[in-house]
């Protein structure tokens, strides 16, 4: 007898992702959806969709789901997980939300230590708005309000935000992840369920970056764009756990 | 057959991630035709190798892949 093995999540609607083929979005927010279909909350959790190309997150996921303005979305959160702290609560953003327009929130959040999820996409460019420098944006990288690559004398150098919110008490927990290939992605489900776990046991703010590629605004193939985030954004943004709290790390 | 796995067809998006994962590399793109969408989708060209592991469903960014595998 034939037995399924694996199939699409229940944590995912029926609708049709409009992100580009080979974009890695799918990739992770399929594993935000199997994390909650495994841990039982699909039912109980709120979503908190950014500005960017996962703008239409709240269409995806089958979990309740909030939009906020831009970079917002932390506070967001904030409230909702305070008039109800029996819910799961998380964002979904991605560099040009969080990372420029919505620092300051992402930083408060963390430093309150708001018992929120936060899942981070990093591609190191603005998708949705046609690939213009990001805050995480490569030295060298081009894009489109850099034609000859990012300048560190201008511009500086691409900020690190796992590194930055682990220095913060208020920050349970901190892992870099990525979906390059299965292995990563075995390992990147794996921390954002850790995440949600943390969460539910009432642990401070958790926060899971995961690089990401875009083929289209980085102008490769989604093959290409793989082998491009390994050879130079692994090194300028290593993988790792950078907090852990918890009660059973101490 | 001990495995084998089902594509959604009209779902592909032809971004060949599925074609690198394949272990056993039986995953290819179907040149032959275009999907609703209008790209090559993904297809198996041989399925009696098909060890059900997952692979090229954990990494297709779309879902569109299912995996079954025989259970005695």
């Amino acid at each position: 007898m034939m037995k399924t093995v694996y199939q699409k999540s229940k944590g995912l609607t029926d609708a049709e992702l409009h992100y580009c083929p080979g974009c890695t979005h799918g990739i992770i927010h399929k594993l935000v959806a199997e994390s909650l279909e495994e841990l039982g909350l699909i039912g109980t959790s709120v979503g908190i969709a950014p500005v960017g190309c996962s703008v239409f997150a709240y269409n995806y996921f089958a979990c309740d789901m909030q939009e906020a303005a831009h970079g917002r979305a932390p506070a967001v959160a904030t409230g909702i997980k305070r008039t109800h702290p029996e819910l799961t609560v998380f964002t979904y953003q991605g560099d040009g939300d969080l990372a420029a327009i919505g620092t300051a929130e992402i930083v408060h959040a963390a430093m309150r230590g708001e018992k929120i999820t936060t899942v981070f996409v990093n591609n190191a460019i603005y998708g949705m708005t046609g690939g213009q420098m990001a805050p995480t944006t490569l030295v060298g990288q081009r894009a489109t309000t850099a034609p000859f690559g990012r300048q560190k004398e201008h511009y500086g150098s691409p900020i690190r935000m796992c590194e930055l919110l682990s220095t913060i008490d208020g920050t349970a927990y901190a892992e870099r992840v990525t979906v390059t290939d299965v292995p990563n992605i075995v390992k990147a489900k794996k921390a954002i369920k850790k995440a949600f776990t943390l969460q539910q046991q009432g642990a401070g703010f958790t926060f899971v970056e995961v690089l990401s590629t875009c083929p289209t605004n980085w102008g490769l193939s989604p093959l290409k764009a793989i082998d491009w985030l390994k050879a130079n954004m692994i090194p300028y943004f290593p993988l790792g756990v950078y907090a852990d709290r918890t009660e059973e790390a101490r | 057959m001990a495995a084998k796995v089902t594509f959604d067809r009209d779902r592909c998006k032809g971004c060949e991630l599925c074609v690198s994962a394949c272990p056993r590399h039986i995953v290819a793109i179907d040149e032959s035709g275009t999907n609703r969408k209008g790209y090559h989708p993904a297809t198996v060209t041989n399925m009696e190798l098909c060890t059900g592991c997952a692979s090229c469903a954990r990494i297709c960014p779309d879902s569109i892949i299912t995996v079954y595998r025989e259970v005695n």
